[in-house]
C-alpha cells in the first residue's frame, strides 16, 4: 500500500446499516418456491447460515440452504472438488428434482468456472438420473438481493426452457410475480383461479415459506412451482411481470420468453393500489375475454368506499417509504391514491430509473417535494427525514430504529419483518391488499393521535 | 422415519449411548452439500467483539457480511451503543477488479470522524482475503492519523471454522490490553471473559462477584469498553466462560502477564454458584470472601427454589433434546434440567471437541444422543426418534422443533431474555414451562389424537 494508492474515490460513503440484501438471499427464495428443489450457495459456509436464519426470522419455517463450505484449499485450488461433493450429498439426502446453484462473492472471485464443473458432473454421471441444476451467478458485489431473486428467475426460466420437448399444450399465462408475501401469491392464485385462467406462476414460495405443520420430518416442504410447468412456459399465450423498475431496467425471465419463444409480456407495476390492480385486472380481462368475477369488484367498491370512509385521516399525510425499488413504486401509486404525501422515497437499489419511473405515477412530484433517493442506507434516510418532518414511515422492520428515534409509527410491510410475527401474511397486492394496508395506515395514525391525547377518547 | 438418510460422512460424528464403543469424531469442517447449522470465520470474530460498545465495528466486503449482522444480538450497553450499527465498505464490481484499500481507508477515516470511537475494529470477509487488501497497513496509517487503535480482524470467512474466527478475535483483543493504567486495580480482581452481557447477563455476573467483594476489572466482551479492556491485565483472575471463544485469550494473557484462568459457566443453579466458589477460593488469603459467597448463593438460591419447584412440578419427567454452539453450555443445560426433573434425549453442539463429548456422554442416559455440528435433517430425525417436548437452540433450530410439533427455548445471542445467574435459572424455567406446557401442542398432529 503507498499513499498514491489511496486516492480518494469522490462521493464514496461507507454504508450504515445498509437498506438492501445481498444477491444470493433473493435467488435462495426463488429456489423456495419451485416444486423440490434445494438451494446450494457455492461458497463460504457463512453465507448460507446467515442467509437462513436471516430468512427464517421473517417467514418462521424451516429454511434448508445448502453450502459447499469452501475451506481455504477450495479458495486455492478451486470449488469443482466441493461442487460435485456438494451435489451428490444433496442428492443423497434430500432426493430433489432441482438443485439450484447461486454463486457467491468468493467463488465468483476466484472465477470458478460452473458451467464447466457442471458439464463434466453431468458427463460424469452419465448413467444416472440426475435432477435439474440451474445454476445463477449471484457475486453479492452485483446488485441487491432483488437482482439475486430477478437473475435466478431468469436463470431457472432460460436453464428449463430448452429442455426435452412436451406435447402439452401451453398455459394462457405464465407469472412472475417478483418478491411478495406468500399471503399475496395466494391472492393472486385465486384472482387467476376466478378468471379460470391456466397458468404458471414462478416463484411460489406459499406453501414451502408459509405452510402447516409436519406429522413428520418433510426433507423438502411441499408445494412450489412445478418444474414441468417451468419446462412448459415457453408455450404459454402471455407472460404477465411485475415490476416497473424491472421493466425498464435488467433482464428478466418474462423478456427472455417474449425475446427467444416470442411469448407476449406484459409489463406491470406490482398491483398495489387501485389504479395498478385495475390494470392487473384488465389484462386478465383481455386475455380472457370475460370480465372481472363480481368478487373483486366488490372488492374494488368496498375498497373505495373506505377510503371515503378514511380519507380525511390520511389526507396530506406526509411518509417515508423504503425498501425495494419496485415495492416503493407500487407504495408511492397507493398513497398518492389516498392523499399522502410520500415525501421520502428511498431504497438501497440502484437501477437509475426510480426517480423516472416514480415521475409516471406522481408527475408533480417536485412541487410536492418529494425526494426520491436509490442507493441509500438507513444512515442516509434518517438524516433526511428529519427535514421532512414525516408522520409516518412505511417499509420493512429495519427502519423500527429511526421511526423510533423520530418518534413517528411504522407500519410494516414488505421483508423482512423480523419483529413482529405474520410477516407472511401481510397483503400488499390486489384490492383485497389495498384494503388491508388502508386500514393498517389510517388505524396506525389513528391509534397514534389517540395516545398523544390526554383525554382518552373511546370515539374516534 | 427410516426416510432420514444420515451421510456416510456423519455417521462417526453421531454417537448414541448404549454398549457401542464411544469413538466419536468431531472438530471436522462441515461436509459439503449438508445444511450445517454452523456459520463461518467471520462470524466468530463478530460474536467475540460485538459487544464492545465504544468501538467501531467496520466490514470490509460487499454488504451481506454486515446487513446479516446488524443489530441481531441482544447484547446490551449500559453507555454507547455503536455496535449496534452496522457499518460495511459496501465493496462493489470494480473493487474486487482494482481493491477496496481506498474505500477501506475512506470509510474508516470518515466514520471516526463521525462518531469518535474509542478504537476500530475492521473485518476482513472473504474476498478481501483474495483481492489482495493490505488491510494491517491501511489499520496502521488510520491509527496514526487518527490517534485510536485501530486493529484487523482476518476474518476471511472460507479460512478455518467459526473457531479460527474466535482466535482472530482474540487475537485483537490481546492487542488492545495492556494500554491502560492498572494502579487503581485491587489484589481480589477479575476479568470475565466469554460473558457477552445477552439480556444484561454481565450486569448480573458483575453483581455477584461485586457483592463478594471481587472488583471486576473488564468484561470480555459484554457492555465491553475499549478503556476498559485496556486495563485487564491489572487483574489477578481470569474468570472464562464460554470456553470455546475466549480459552486461546486466557492463555495467552497467561503467558504474558501471569493472570491464571479458571473455566466456569453460568447457566444452572450448581454451575453458577461453583463459578462463584471457584473465584472465591481463588482468593482464599481473605476468608471474608468466601463467607459472602456463601451467604450469596444461600439468598439467591432460596430466592429461587420455591418457584423452580412449581415448574418442575408439571415439567418432571419432560424430555428435552439441546442443540447449541459450544458443549460447554450443553453441560451446564443438562444439569439445569435435571433440576427441573427432565432428561436430555439429545445433546450436540457445533463445536465440541472429543473430551467434551465423553462428558456429554457421560451425562446423559442410555440411549441419549450426543452429536457433532448437525444438520436440520439429523436434529428432526431424533427429535421424532426420542419423542422430545423440548428443543433448546438458536434461531436456526426454532422452527425445526416448531414443525414437528416440539416445544422451543432460544439459548443463543439473539435472545433478549437473561438465562445466567440464579435469576436467569428462574427465567429458564418459566420459558421452558412457557413453551412444554403450553396448550397449543394438542392441535399439532405429533399430539392431536381428534382426527
Amino acid at each position: 500500500m503507498s499513499n498514491s494508492v489511496l486516492k480518494k474515490k469522490e462521493n464514496y460513503t461507507p454504508t450504515t446499516n445498509a437498506c438492501k440484501l445481498c444477491t444470493p438471499l433473493g435467488a435462495s427464495l426463488v429456489f423456495k418456491g419451485i416444486s423440490n428443489a434445494v438451494p446450494l450457495l457455492h461458497g463460504s459456509q457463512g453465507c448460507s447460515t446467515y442467509i437462513r436464519r436471516y430468512v427464517i426470522s421473517h417467514f418462521k419455517e424451516p429454511v434448508d440452504i445448502a453450502s459447499t463450505n469452501f475451506s481455504e484449499e477450495t479458495a486455492i485450488f478451486g470449488g469443482g472438488v466441493n461442487l460435485n461433493l456438494a451435489l451428490d450429498n444433496l442428492r443423497k439426502q434430500y432426493n430433489p428434482e432441482m438443485i439450484g446453484i447461486a454463486t457467491t462473492c468468493l467463488s465468483e472471485t476466484i472465477g470458478d468456472d460452473v458451467a464447466m464443473f457442471l458439464k463434466s458432473y453431468r458427463e460424469q454421471r452419465i448413467d444416472q438420473r440426475l435432477p435439474e441444476i440451474i445454476h445463477v451467478s449471484t457475486p453479492s458485489y452485483r446488485g441487491t438481493h432483488m437482482d439475486g431473486f430477478h437473475g435466478a428467475v431468469q436463470a431457472v426460466v432460460e436453464g428449463l426452457s430448452n429442455k426435452d420437448f412436451d406435447a402439452r399444450s401451453g398455459h394462457q399465462l405464465n407469472i412472475f410475480p417478483s418478491m411478495v408475501s406468500p399471503a399475496d401469491i395466494r391472492h393472486l392464485k385465486d384472482i387467476l383461479k376466478a378468471f379460470g385462467i391456466s397458468y404458471a406462476m414462478l416463484p411460489d414460495y406459499s406453501d414451502r415459506l408459509d405452510g402447516a405443520l409436519w406429522s413428520e420430518y418433510q426433507t423438502i416442504q411441499k408445494g412450489g412451482t412445478d418444474i414441468s410447468e417451468i419446462k412448459n412456459m415457453k408455450k404459454a399465450r402471455a407472460s404477465v411481470e411485475f415490476g416497473k423498475i424491472l421493466e425498464g431496467g435488467r433482464s428478466s425471465g418474462g423478456k427472455y420468453l417474449k425475446d427467444t419463444f416470442g411469448v407476449p409480456c406484459y409489463s406491470l407495476g406490482l398491483p398495489i393500489g387501485v389504479r395498478e390492480t385495475d390494470a392487473f385486472f384488465k389484462v386478465l380481462e383481455n386475455l380472457t375475454g370475460i370480465s372481472t368475477p363480481d368478487r373483486f369488484v366488490s372488492q374494488r367498491e368496498r375498497l373505495i368506499d373506505s377510503f371515503v370512509d378514511g380519507h380525511k385521516y390520511v389526507s396530506g399525510i406526509r411518509a417515508v417509504v423504503y425498501g425495494e425499488e419496485d415495492l416503493v413504486v407500487g407504495m408511492v401509486s397507493l398513497l398518492r391514491e389516498i392523499g399522502i404525501i410520500p415525501v421520502l422515497c428511498a431504497s438501497g437499489g440502484k437501477s437509475g430509473l426510480m426517480e423516472k419511473t416514480i415521475e409516471t405515477i406522481v408527475p408533480e412530484y417536485q412541487p410536492l417535494g418529494i425526494s426520491i433517493r436509490e442507493n441509500v442506507d438507513f444512515m442516509d434516510i434518517e438524516k433526511q427525514a428529519a427535514d421532512f418532518s414525516p408522520d409516518i414511515f412505511i417499509g420493512n422492520s429495519k427502519g423500527y430504529t429511526l421511526s423510533r428515534r423520530i418518534g413517528k409509527p411504522l407500519v410494516r410491510i414488505g421483508f423482512p419483518v423480523h419483529d413482529r410475527i405474520g410477516g407472511s401474511r401481510i397483503r400488499h397486492l390486489g384490492y383485497e391488499g389495498a384494503q388491508e394496508l388502508f386500514d393498517r395506515i389510517v388505524n396506525t395514525l389513528i391509534e397514534k393521535g389517540q395516545e398523544k391525547s390526554e383525554i382518552g377518547y373511546t370515539y374516534i | 422415519m427410516s426416510t432420514i438418510h444420515i451421510l456416510k460422512e456423519r455417521e462417526r460424528q453421531i454417537y448414541q449411548k448404549g454398549n457401542q464403543p464411544f469413538d466419536m469424531v468431531c472438530e471436522k469442517v462441515s461436509v459439503a452439500g449438508s445444511v450445517s447449522q454452523r456459520a463461518c470465520v467471520f462470524c466468530g470474530s463478530r460474536v467475540v467483539l460485538y459487544p464492545i460498545s465504544d468501538a467501531l465495528h467496520l466490514v470490509h466486503g460487499p454488504i451481506g457480511c454486515a446487513a446479516y449482522t446488524w443489530d441481531i444480538r441482544g447484547a446490551l450497553s449500559s453507555g454507547p451503543e455503536l455496535h449496534r450499527l452496522s457499518f460495511s465498505t459496501d465493496l462493489t464490481e470494480t473493487d474486487v477488479i482494482y481493491g477496496g484499500e481506498t474505500k477501506l481507508y475512506q470509510a474508516l477515516t470518515q466514520l471516526i470522524d463521525i462518531h469518535h470511537p474509542k478504537a476500530a475494529f475492521v473485518y476482513s470477509t472473504c474476498i478481501v482475503g483474495l483481492i489482495g487488501d493490505d488491510v494491517t497497513s491501511v489499520c496502521k496509517k488510520v491509527e496514526k492519523e487518527k490517534g485510536i487503535p485501530v486493529f484487523p480482524v482476518h476474518s476471511e470467512g472460507f479460512k478455518g471454522t467459526k473457531k479460527d474466527g474466535y482466535k482472530a478475535a482474540c487475537d485483537a483483543l490481546f492487542k488492545l490490553i495492556g494500554k491502560g493504567a492498572i494502579d487503581d486495580i485491587s489484589p481480589c480482581s477479575i476479568n470475565i471473559l466469554g460473558e457477552f452481557n445477552i439480556g444484561g447477563e454481565a450486569w448480573i455476573i458483575r453483581d455477584y462477584y461485586e457483592r463478594m467483594g471481587i472488583q471486576v476489572v473488564s468484561i470480555m466482551t459484554g457492555d465491553g469498553r475499549v478503556e476498559e479492556i485496556g486495563k485487564s491485565h491489572g487483574a489477578k483472575l481470569n474468570v472464562v466462560q464460554c470456553s470455546g471463544s475466549m480459552t486461546h485469550l486466557a492463555k495467552a494473557m497467561q503467558e504474558k502477564y501471569n493472570i491464571p484462568f479458571i473455566r466456569v459457566s453460568y447457566f444452572g443453579i450448581e454451575d453458577m454458584a461453583q463459578a462463584l466458589y471457584d473465584v472465591a477460593s481463588h482468593f482464599k488469603e481473605k476468608p471474608e470472601i468466601m463467607e459472602k459467597t456463601r451467604e450469596l448463593v444461600r439468598k439467591e438460591v432460596s430466592d429461587i427454589y420455591p418457584m423452580l419447584q412449581k415448574y418442575k412440578a408439571d415439567l418432571k419427567g419432560k424430555k428435552a433434546a439441546i442443540y447449541v454452539g459450544g458443549a460447554f453450555k450443553a453441560f451446564s443445560l443438562i444439569k439445569a434440567l435435571k433440576h427441573l426433573g427432565m432428561t436430555t434425549v439429545l445433546a450436540g453442539s457445533q463445536t465440541g471437541d472429543k473430551d467434551d463429548y465423553e462428558v456429554l456422554r457421560q451425562m446423559c442416559d442410555d440411549g441419549a444422543v450426543i452429536v457433532d455440528d448437525a444438520n436440520p435433517l439429523e436434529l428432526s430425525k431424533y427429535l421424532i426418534e426420542k419423542d422430545a417436548d423440548l428443543l433448546i437452540g438458536g434461531v436456526k433450530e426454532r422452527p425445526i422443533g416448531y414443525k414437528l410439533g416440539v416445544g422451543f427455548c432460544d439459548h443463543n445471542h439473539e435472545r433478549k431474555t437473561p438465562l445466567a445467574g440464579f435469576v436467569g435459572m428462574l427465567n429458564f424455567a418459566k420459558e421452558v414451562h412457557a413453551t412444554v406446557t403450553s396448550p397449543v401442542w394438542q392441535f399439532t398432529p405429533r399430539r392431536d389424537n381428534s382426527g
